[in-house]
């Protein structure tokens, strides 16, 4: 199978990633796993893909696959990349994982033009009333426990503007994952009924 | 058996294509030129019609063009049959593939231990040489040979010197390279256990400045230190440890004198003996000195991004847990410069306690990677996916 077949099952969150997408884009996948999103993006939007993935296995398929991928860590491997090196990185419910969240968004929004990120919307209401209900935080992961190592970090959609706002970027697009886009200013009613995110990141003082 | 001393003619049966006359010499890193020039090479698989399927094996140090059938000459096995062969990673039933013995080695290529046209050995008369300059008496083996593109340029520790040099020397004309368990410069710490090496040889008596073989002797006791002291660099302690450790060799007690009282000693004095046979001293001195002076960054600014800037050449970078030979530190060094220099990436780093020499010994993680890029590379290139099997 070459890096251009059609892929068989998609993730909702990679669909909703690709709109943002333009032909011939060079993509960063941060956390590309075993490659599906790379896949994806060159076969239905023409992108050419890099991806970083920590774990053995997810890099074997990404070489075996034929896609460009490097074994390596976000939170470490990130500062070697020259300035704007990319027009697109992508963190595809990674950035909730990282040990180091603010510093690699700090990173990407330096190697690439726009950075896209998608995560789980701990705002939603339904969390919020299960919160409220009673009295702990939902995991909406597979952690075993909010203390398990690599638990997800429990943000919503206010949380994750604060930290583009942090990082000095502001949100161009924003899609619930099965939603239409809208812009950043309707953040409010997305951070009660989007269970899961996408942000799309654009620097605030153009270079 | 008779490694070194074997002449130009070929009487010993080696595959040899001149590859420098007085016409056409070798320019060389040092400034010196060599008038005569053979290399021996051997090759597995047909090439195709348009020649878009040849792919160049480069060896270690201390290895030779026999990648993937026996040596006949020294009676050794192939030296990467688990990786070159029919339906192997490296497919001799869909590519052409050609490993020669680098030039200043002594499996049949011009070297120290090769005759000068006027009959007598060349020794240490022969040019200090670099690793760009056994690529550019590759180039021109290819050259001899009709080929002017690489599919695939692969090789191991020295071998991946050679790969990256390839990409750098022949630009564009490398369509994917497998440097694996390499350095873009070679560390302060191998410069001093090659020098090491270097030193034993050069202490034995019988090493005569380098005249040893018109003398009729030859230096086996500093070479086989040499290749013992550089062999301890090659495994991982820990491997040491699973297949040592401490444990006596043929014996319950220590026998309080200098004899081979432990199973270590006596595994690196095999390693040691073994080598000499096979191998020429001289040539040991060049090759080492070649990886030493080795620094692709050196020779484009001093930044290894600006070597590679521009290269259409897909790469994926191999390195192996515990090598603390070249360290995957190392390697991710040289993967770094191929994305600040935008090429097409891969790196894999193989968890394994095998040491350095990983590449040469089962390794199923590593050959399903090797397998993964280079077939998909094959597509991209429009040669044949693997054959059915």
């Amino acid at each position: 199978m070459t890096a251009t077949t059609a892929p068989g099952i998609r993730r909702a969150d990679h669909v909703a990633i690709s709109q943002f997408i333009n032909h011939g884009d060079l993509v960063l996948d941060v956390g590309c796993g075993d490659g599906q999103l790379m896949e994806l993006l060159q076969h239905d939007r023409g992108a050419r893909t890099r991806g970083l993935e920590v774990e053995q296995t997810g890099v074997n398929r990404c070489v075996a696959k034929g896609l460009a991928v490097v074994q390596g860590n976000a939170d470490d491997d990130l500062p070697v990349y020259p300035d704007d090196a990319f027009d697109v990185a992508i963190l595809s419910k990674t950035i909730q994982e990282l040990a180091r969240p603010k510093f690699v968004l700090d990173e990407l929004s330096r190697i690439a033009r726009r950075v896209i990120v998608s995560f789980r919307n701990y705002g939603h209401w339904r969390v919020r009333t299960t919160l409220l209900t009673t009295g702990r935080i939902p995991n909406l992961g597979h952690d075993v426990g909010w203390w398990s190592d690599g638990a997800r970090r429990p943000c919503t959609a206010r949380d994750m503007a604060e930290l583009a706002e942090q990082a000095g970027l502001a949100i161009a697009a924003a899609t619930a994952v099965s939603g239409k886009p809208v812009n950043g200013r309707s953040l409010g009613r997305l951070n009660w009924t989007a269970e899961e995110l996408v942000f799309v990141l654009e620097r605030k003082v153009k270079r | 058996m008779n490694a070194p001393a074997r002449t130009l003619s070929g009487a010993d049966g080696l595959k040899r294509l001149s590859v420098a006359t007085p016409d056409q010499p070798l320019r060389l890193d040092s400034g010196r030129t060599l008038e005569n020039v053979e290399i021996a090479y051997e090759t597995w698989g047909e090439l195709n019609a348009d020649k878009s399927n040849v792919v160049i094996v480069c060896h270690a140090l201390t290895g030779d063009q026999f990648a993937a059938s026996p040596n006949p000459v020294t009676g050794r096995p192939a030296w990467w049959d688990l990786v070159v062969g029919p339906g192997l990673p490296v497919d001799t039933d869909r590519f052409f593939v050609i490993c020669s013995n680098v030039l200043g080695g002594c499996m049949g290529s011009t070297g120290p231990a090769s005759r000068k046209p006027d009959g007598t050995y060349w020794g240490t008369d022969f040019p200090v040489i670099t690793i760009a300059d056994m690529v550019r008496a590759q180039i021109a083996l290819l050259g001899r040979l009709g080929i002017e593109n690489v599919f695939l340029a692969i090789g191991g520790s020295i071998g991946g010197m050679q790969v990256l040099e390839w990409t750098v020397q022949a630009r564009d004309r490398v369509f994917a390279a497998i440097p694996i368990a390499v350095a873009a410069r070679q560390s302060a710490q191998n410069i001093g256990f090659y020098e090491t090496g270097r030193q034993a040889i050069m202490a034995d008596p019988n090493w005569r400045n380098g005249n040893y073989l018109a003398e009729g002797v030859r230096p086996e006791r500093g070479l086989a230190v040499a290749r013992m002291a550089a062999h301890i660099t090659y495994v991982s302690e820990s491997a040491l440890k699973r297949k040592f450790d401490r444990r006596l060799q043929d014996r319950t007690t220590k026998t309080f004198g200098f004899d081979a009282d432990f199973q270590i000693e006596s595994y690196l004095r095999h390693q040691g003996q073994t080598f000499v046979d096979r191998f020429d001293a001289n040539s040991y001195l060049y090759i080492t000195r070649a990886m030493d002076y080795f620094d692709i960054a050196a020779e484009h600014g001093g930044v290894l991004g600006n070597a590679f800037k521009g290269l259409h050449t897909r790469f994926c970078v191999f390195s192996f847990s515990t090598d603390w030979h070249y360290a995957p530190e190392e390697n991710r060094q040289i993967v770094r410069a191929l994305n600040a220099a935008g090429c097409e990436t891969s790196y894999v780093n193989i968890e394994t306690d095998k040491g350095h020499d990983a590449f040469f010994v089962e390794e199923p993680e590593f050959w399903a990677g090797l397998r993964g890029f280079i077939d998909a590379a094959a597509g991209a290139r429009g040669l044949p996916k693997r054959s059915a099997t």
